[in-house]
């Protein structure tokens, strides 16, 4: 559907997007975006909504939010310059590393920003999904750290393969319910963690971890993440003098993503790219390459691009990486693509760990496995652009990822 | 009566609950899942539960049924593994005969209507013999597109209200009504069994009051014992999971409908 649009639509599309006009009043991001969701939780949605105009921009709880990010999360995360991926690439690579952020990724961001949001709401317990583990555990830290009562719902199959992560949220103790229905995976641990809200909206609050979902969660998780974007983007002016020709980010549900490109996408001289799970290939269940290879229809809340069949059915999905195991986008992502602000790509599996493999041993950096995929990206567009300067969000760490690691890249070495 | 282009589904759905009615008791609208638990079985298991009902919800299978509760989760996951599409669906119905008395209403989240086609729906829908459509994950504030389509071939769609709906919204929602209001009982999904306390009661008075149609309550209704609580307060009971297990079962599905009948003399 990009290629049937025109030039000048998609110019105007870009332009209310730069306006700020996206979501509008309905949460939509041009046609990409609203709410499908059971009548249930609309007045839950009106009343987060509310909250959300209510506190984000709050001077006191920015400033609480400020105190937590500062001096719990860690934040400013550094500026990397990768001189060794810069020598071997052809290129000029620094990295912004919110591997280096509290609980080891970029979601942290979110959900102590949200835990802070759920307290001023009345909140009595929080309810959350993961895929990889790691919104799991951000989750499980910030209740810890504000003394809200946490529940996470996690696929069976990802429970197993992030197995770190389902002791570091017990230990901060979070309830994990292992979802033995659907895909056993993220998308499955989506909708039990909806159906948890669904049966009791008013003190439960849905602590979502990606852009994606029923509005407002895209634009809150938006405005929370954005700080990685904010931060990247003054520190390339301040330390490097400039901003970079290319931006990466791994896309899974988007945020990460999303909250590193956002802040320039007004910067009409740097090149956006979101790189997918290309996984084992290009047919139907072997990837979650949904932006590159989906079609647009309602999944979990919103009207996006998905991975589905003929019949509207939700296609199952791999991906090496947990995180990016999903056959949805967040619809601003779609938006993007449909602008054509953004060029979404995609990394397979194997080159996703030859880049985790090349960093580690380059970097001294172990990637998680989502990470990769940003980089395998950035190293093709390396290829072809000699002497670029490339900013890539490292949105999390690798150690969670052993148990896959293992099993793979481990299993050749001696 | 879904062939007779003379009367829109919205009439024939609330005349069939109007009759029920009259006949003493609150209307059995009964619902079971499409090709569950035997694609084969689909239009006699059809057939039977609609012998004894008054209207008929056929569930189309979603693999992300978030509204729903365990039962109708296996039920829709074993229906798709056989194959089950809303293109088949309508297909068996458009092929029914004799065509089932009762109203049929297709219950089905959005995304399998919209890969089919809202510009193909209606018409297909129509000539299936289809009298309404119940989409649990398409609130008011979104339904605008869908309902102009399925109006404009006579079809209702149903509006779901719920525990939690605030009075200003329920005005709303009740203005905008076709056919029933699909009151649900409780918050949560469906199929968990429900008491029915005092304060579903008057929640549901609330839902009548804002209501110039037939009021069907909905989600966790098993038994009689429900019904009879029931009776007075709705115009119909709305029978889902408890059926879909019935006929897993392999039992008869008419002998558990005719069981929930309250009728005036059994009143409490």
């Amino acid at each position: 559907m990009t290629t049937a649009m025109a030039v000048t639509e998609r110019a105007a599309l870009l332009g209310r997007e730069l306006a700020g006009e996206f979501p509008d009043a309905r949460g939509r991001y041009g046609a990409f975006g609203g709410r499908y969701v059971p009548e249930t939780v609309v007045p839950a949605l009106d009343r987060l909504e509310a909250g959300v105009k209510r506190w984000l921009r709050d001077p006191a709880f920015v400033a609480e939010l400020d105190d937590q990010l500062g001096t719990w999360v860690g934040r400013p995360t550094p500026l990397t310059y990768a001189a060794a991926l810069s020598r071997r690439w052809g290129a000029e690579v620094y990295l912004k590393r919110e591997d280096l952020a509290h609980t080891g990724a970029h979601k942290i961001n979110n959900a102590i920003g949200q835990a802070l949001l759920a307290k001023r709401l009345g909140a009595k317990r929080i309810v959350a999904e993961t895929g990889a583990g790691q919104h799991g555990v951000a989750c499980a830290a910030a209740c810890a750290r504000l003394g809200l009562p946490c529940t996470v719902y996690m696929g069976a199959i990802d429970c197993e393969r992030q197995a770190p992560n389902v002791g570091r949220m017990k230990l901060l103790g979070t309830t994990v319910v292992p979802v033995t229905g659907g895909d056993q995976t993220l998308r499955a641990a989506i909708d039990e963690a909806m159906r948890d809200w669904v049966a009791d909206p008013t003190d439960t609050y849905y602590l979502l971890g990606s852009v994606v979902g029923p509005h407002p969660y895209p634009y809150l998780v938006r405005e929370l993440q954005s700080v990685i974007g904010r931060e990247a983007r003054a520190q390339m002016i301040r330390q490097v003098g400039g901003l970079p020709a290319a931006v990466f980010a791994c896309v899974g549900g988007g945020s990460n993503s999303i909250g590193m490109f956002h802040p320039f996408i007004a910067d009409a001289g740097v090149k956006l790219l979101g790189i997918e799970a290309g996984g084992r290939g290009l047919a139907l269940g072997e990837n979650s390459a949904t932006l590159s290879l989906g079609s647009p229809g309602v999944l979990q809340g919103s009207y996006s691009m998905l991975l589905q069949d003929a019949d509207g059915q939700i296609q199952e999905t791999h991906s090496v990486s947990a995180g990016l195991d999903y056959p949805g986008v967040g619809p601003e992502h779609a938006l993007l693509q449909q602008a054509g602000r953004v060029a979404y790509e995609y990394a397979t599996d194997d080159e996703a760990l030859a880049a985790l493999a090349e960093c580690a041993e380059a970097e001294g950096i172990l990637l998680a496995l989502e990470t990769a995929h940003a980089f395998a990206g950035a190293r093709r567009f390396a290829a072809s652009n000699a002497g670029s300067r490339l900013l890539i969000c490292s949105s999390g760490r690798g150690d969670k990822d052993m148990p896959t690691l293992q099993k793979t890249l481990l299993r050749e070495k001696p | 009566m879904g062939t007779n282009a003379a009367v829109s589904g919205h009439a024939s759905i609330s005349a069939a609950i109007g009759a029920a009615r009259r006949r003493g008791g609150p209307a059995l609208v009964a619902y079971l899942t499409a090709g569950f638990p035997r694609k084969e079985n689909f239009a006699a298991d059809l057939k039977r539960v609609a012998s004894a009902a008054d209207v008929v919800e056929i569930g189309v299978p979603f693999t992300d049924p978030m509204a729903d509760g365990m039962t109708i989760q296996r039920a829709s996951h074993a229906a798709l593994v056989q194959g089950v599409s809303l293109r088949w669906i309508l297909a068996e119905l458009a092929a029914l005969s004799p065509r089932p008395s009762a109203p049929l209403l297709l219950m089905s989240y959005l995304n399998p209507l919209l890969a089919f086609g809202l510009d193909k729906l209606p018409a297909s829908a129509r000539a299936a013999g289809v009298s309404g459509f119940i989409v649990p994950d398409l609130p008011f504030e979104e339904c605008a597109e869908l309902k102009a389509a399925l109006g404009a071939a006579g079809i209702a769609l149903v509006q779901m209200v719920t525990p939690v709906t605030p009075a200003e919204r329920l005005v709303l929602l009740g203005a905008g009504a076709q056919g029933f209001i699909y009151a649900v009982t409780m918050t949560g999904t469906t199929g968990k069994s429900v008491a029915v306390p005092d304060q579903v009661l008057d929640y549901l008075a609330r839902v009548r009051e804002a209501a110039s149609i037939p009021v069907c309550a909905g989600f966790g209704i098993r038994s009689r014992e429900q019904v009879q609580k029931l009776d007075g307060h709705v115009d119909g009971v709305i029978v889902g999971s408890a059926l879909v297990e019935v006929l897993e079962r392999g039992e008869d599905p008419v002998a558990f409908l005719n069981g929930l009948r309250v009728t005036a003399g059994q009143r409490p």
